[in-house]
């Protein structure tokens, strides 16, 4: 994922992201931070391409996404989970059905739906859940509804919004666990977020975005450093609880 | 059914849902009148165009103080003439109760014809369609029966015809009035409720759906609406179409032949709820797929 010079304007206001320009590695773990209102859910909206730039390049999976027809966009769409910061789950669909969407869209056969879905269900502590309504659920478990939406298809770049801001310390903690397994198994992770407390128990690099520009900034903390968060002792079976 | 119209939208709670069926009711209703007027006319027309160009009439004028057996031994001397023509293939005196039927709206029943200064008529069938010489056989005609006049109903067929154009014309106008209307509100209603979901599809446009995918859940359960409410509007106007053939049934038989049922022409009728449910799925898709251009 390379921006190059992109530029981000909402109509004929003034610019949000000016001349913003970095490249994720593939396979690399991100935060996205910076203050409220510093253009987090704008430059975000360029990575799961909701928008287009005003100006500059976007390159997604090597192709330049910005004048790429708007017939190959669902295919690209396809490798990239979103976990937005609001969830944006279906309430008319059951939890199953929120989750498979992505399969669904991608042409996956129903027997493969039926197996796999309640598969990572349960994974996320959600098996007892497969047949209720968004509305019928709490915070928490909407929240990893949405985040297993977003992995469900093994996307190839994560992007979260905020995906611990409606949740206690404890449970985003957990969430962040979910994130680095989908991240061991290569897929490239971006979490913006405006929790200082959160970034700083995790190694990662900071994109750290102020007054429309992205600087590139180290991690907060190292390993060991995340009070033994790491330490083996939670699986994500234990989000049952959530 | 239920996997065919399942659907990762909740259009099946749309409003449009209630109206959209009873809508194409009506208009399929209309439409299958309409279409049963249309071909029946065409038929209808198509005959008296036949009856037009292949009969005559010779009208053999009373002479007064003439006895009965003259004028009998008259009207059959003309028959007699008629027959040995090239162009004709048959000719019959009509007959004086045929007659007294004709005359029965405007004299009564009691009426006796012999009393009456009535011209006798000859029905003539011609060989072809066109004969040559209408003045020449006339002539002929007059000089066996002085006063004797051919008439060809081109006149008064002509203006039926006409009418019979006119009204048919009509229907194929109805016809299309119908078809505009239920593409129209077909239209609105599908871009209402694309407005109505517009969160849902922006949330499937971003996990990776094409137009495609959404456009088909809509043309979906549109093809199922257009459906139940073609067979409900069809089903309404078979009584009314029996009802008009009976009404029709006592005019057959008379100067002309009037309306009578072409299995063809059902079968046309029978397929206007496919046909409604087609295009009302139709519309739907290319409906969604042009307002899902002007997204991302």
């Amino acid at each position: 994922m390379r921006f190059d010079n992109v530029s981000l304007r909402y109509g004929s206001g003034p610019d949000v992201l000016q001349d913003v320009s970095f490249y994720l590695d593939p396979g690399s773990f991100h935060f996205l931070t910076g203050q409220s209102g510093a253009g987090k859910t704008s430059l975000l909206s360029l990575l799961y391409l909701a928008r287009r730039p005003s100006r500059g390049a976007v390159q997604m999976f090597g192709t330049d996404v910005s004048s790429a027809p708007r017939d190959a966009l669902p295919a690209l769409r396809r490798r990239i989970g979103v976990v937005f910061q609001e969830f944006r789950l279906l309430d008319h669909l059951s939890t199953l059905d929120n989750v498979a969407l992505p399969l669904r869209v991608a042409g996956v056969s129903e027997s493969e739906i039926q197996r796999h879905v309640p598969e990572l269900l349960n994974w996320v502590g959600l098996s007892r859940h497969l047949h209720a309504t968004p509305p019928t659920l709490s915070g928490g478990q909407k929240q990893r509804v949405a985040i297993a939406r977003a992995v469900i298809n093994r996307p190839d770049l994560l992007v979260a919004d905020e995906p611990t801001g409606s949740v206690d310390d404890r449970t985003a903690t957990r969430l962040m666990h979910l994130f680095m397994e989908l991240n061991r198994l290569g897929t490239t992770v971006l979490i913006a977020t405006h929790n200082e407390g959160l970034v700083r128990k995790f190694p990662f690099e900071r994109l750290h975005l102020e007054q429309g520009q992205v600087s590139v900034l180290p991690p907060l903390s190292g390993w060991g450093t995340s009070d033994g968060l790491f330490s083996g002792g939670s699986s994500l079976s234990d989000l049952e609880d959530l | 059914m239920a996997r065919f119209l399942r659907s990762d939208l909740p259009i099946a709670a749309d409003p449009g849902n209630r109206f959209l069926p009873l809508l194409v009711a009506a208009m399929v209703f209309l439409a299958t009148l309409a279409l049963a007027g249309a071909l029946g006319l065409q038929d209808m027309t198509t005959r008296w165009r036949g009856a037009m160009t292949g009969t005559l009439t010779v009208q053999v004028p009373p002479v007064a103080g003439e006895s009965a057996a003259d004028t009998a031994a008259r009207v059959e001397r003309v028959v007699r003439l008629m027959v040995s023509l090239p162009d004709v293939a048959a000719a019959s005196a009509v007959a004086d109760d045929q007659l007294v039927q004709m005359l029965q709206p405007w004299l009564g029943s009691d009426v006796l014809i012999t009393d009456l200064p009535v011209p006798r008529l000859v029905d003539v069938t011609l060989k072809n369609e066109a004969v040559t010489g209408l003045d020449a056989m006339l002539a002929r005609v007059r000089d066996v029966a002085p006063g004797a006049l051919i008439d060809d109903h081109r006149v008064w067929l002509a203006r039926l015809i006409a009418l019979a154009d006119g009204i048919r014309l009509l229907a194929w106008a109805i016809l299309g009035l119908v078809g505009v209307a239920t593409t129209a509100a077909v239209v609105y209603a599908t871009r209402s409720g694309l407005a109505v979901h517009r969160p849902h599809i922006e949330v499937l446009h971003l996990i990776g759906a094409t137009d495609g995918y959404v456009a088909r859940q809509f043309a979906r359960r549109a093809l199922v609406h257009g459906l139940i409410g073609g067979l409900s509007g069809f089903i309404l106007a078979v009584p009314a179409l029996v009802g008009l053939l009976i009404l029709l049934a006592p005019l057959e038989g008379g100067l002309v032949p009037v309306l009578s049922p072409v299995p063809v022409h059902f079968l046309g009728l029978a397929l206007l709820p496919v046909f409604a449910g087609a295009v009302v799925m139709m519309t739907a898709y290319r409906t969604v797929r042009r307002q899902l251009a002007r997204m991302l």
